[in-house]
């Protein structure tokens, strides 16, 4: 029988190990798992490589990873947003690594390390700075850079409904970096709203499909990143 | 009263400048901040589907307040909703449409554009400075129709549209049309050409404001 259903958070990202690339999803706080997050900053591992599209809010979810000194390098796109703080206090003193991506090139990276792509040419940051170093080819005339593709050993991703087979629906625009996250790392770790029966979602709609998905928690009420924001809560809570 | 001030476009009326020209049935992006006012403006005769990076078509008016959403919003993170007949995709496909070329139109702001039509609007390059990009450079490259939407003149007046960009670049030779407080202006083979200038402005006092060479149809 297959059942990737797991009970606890700290349960899901027990084995992530030092040193490990993760992949986080999420857009701001849209789509980031926090309660997946907080267990892994309370299990502890460290030396991190992160690839997630921002760094983090205030003093909770990815941010307090950061803060916690778990994580040597972030792969992003936008790393510094409105409520970041803690990133770029840690870049400023060298104290942390960044590779940054164009979104776009930093979605298909990730699509295409899970879809078994090594390597594509891309026209996106051509003639840039992010292009310099890079292996460019002309294809038809026009200038492409060429782009590696992103796999990781885990990713931590929020959805909306999950079944015990990891079959996956997300809510609104926290879709975002779910489904591609869940196909390129070797184990996707996901945190679901609510955990149906099998056969409680359509197969027609079914979003991402269980075999991209390794465990699955259940966690009904998660935490609103910008009400901890606004609360000026910590992770570990004081 | 500052005479100066009176002249040009205001932030609204450079939107509706953007609005007037969008055809009916466009696929448009919105990039951040100012860009985000043209949706304001669209024709009520006209059908317009908005598109945010973070993946969603057919983006509808602002939540009213008490009705936000954590997990709906758009490129910037600001609550939004959806419209009737809207997707929502995660970001491969997002930037598929983008990279792909199925996107009409995007309104981005910049800090400088070249007289080629290089746009630099991403980083101004100082070594402290924490860079950050988004989608800026899949924007610029994968769109039909690249439209930017800026001051003429930076906050101390110095101009925006330069002979070459001195701040590292977002693409080269990507942008098609400036719309400024002072002007809308062509970006083509020929170089700038002026398609029209706000109420008060004239040729000269506009070539003035503008490091690069203009044109006149």
């Amino acid at each position: 029988m297959i059942n990737k259903v797991v009970k606890t958070a700290s349960e899901a990202v027990a084995d992530v190990f030092d040193g490990a690339t993760v992949m986080i999803s999420g857009f701001g706080e849209a789509g980031s798992p926090i309660e997946l997050i907080h267990a892994l900053i309370d299990q502890g591992a460290k030396d991190l490589t992160i690839v997630s599209n921002n760094t983090g809010n205030g003093h909770v979810g990815l941010a307090a990873l950061i803060e916690n000194r778990q994580v040597r390098k972030m792969i992003c796109s936008f790393p510094r947003t409105a409520h970041s703080v803690v990133f770029p206090e840690l870049y400023k003193n060298g104290e942390i690594e960044l590779e940054l991506v164009p979104q776009g090139t930093l979605a298909e990276r990730i699509r295409a390390g899970g879809a078994g792509i090594p390597a594509f040419y891309t026209p996106t940051s051509v003639n840039t700075p992010l292009a310099e170093g890079k292996e460019t080819r002309e294809i038809n005339g026009n200038p492409y850079v060429l782009e590696y593709g992103l796999k990781a050993d885990f990713s931590l991703v929020k959805c909306k409904t999950a079944d015990r087979h990891g079959n996956l629906l997300f809510n609104k625009t926290a879709r975002n970096f779910g489904p591609i996250m869940c196909m390129a790392a070797k184990a996707a770790i996901v945190q679901a709203k609510e955990v149906v029966e099998l056969g409680g979602i359509d197969p027609e709609i079914v979003v991402t499909p269980g075999i991209f998905v390794n465990k699955v928690v259940e966690v009904a009420n998660p935490l609103s990143e910008n009400q901890l924001i606004k609360e000026e809560r910590r992770y570990p809570w004081t | 009263m500052d005479i100066a001030a009176k002249t040009g476009w205001s932030r609204e009326e450079m939107a509706q400048n953007i609005a007037r020209d969008i055809p009916d049935g466009s696929y448009v992006n919105l990039g951040i901040g100012m860009p985000e006012l043209v949706a304001n403006y669209i024709p009520e005769n006209r059908e317009v589907v908005f598109h945010t990076e973070n993946g969603l078509l057919g983006i509808g008016p602002s939540p009213a307040e008490g009705q936000e959403d954590d997990e709906m919003i758009n490129a910037g993170k600001k609550p939004v909703t959806a419209n009737k007949g809207a997707a929502f995709f995660h970001h491969a496909d997002s930037f598929a449409m983008i990279r792909g070329g199925h996107i009409d139109i995007c309104v981005l702001g910049a800090f400088q554009i070249s007289e080629n039509g290089d746009l630099a609007n991403w980083s101004t390059g100082e070594p402290k400075a924490i860079p950050a990009v988004g989608g800026a450079m899949d924007l610029v490259q994968g769109v039909k129709h690249v439209i930017i939407i800026t001051k003429h003149t930076t906050k101390d007046g110095k101009p925006k549209i330069v002979r070459e960009c001195t701040y590292p670049l977002t693409g080269k030779g990507v942008v098609d049309r400036i719309y400024t407080d002072l002007a809308i202006i062509d970006v083509t083979d020929k170089g700038l050409f002026v398609k029209e200038m706000a109420p008060g402005v004239d040729f000269n006092t506009l070539q003035g404001k503008t490091e690069a060479l203009l044109n006149q149809y």
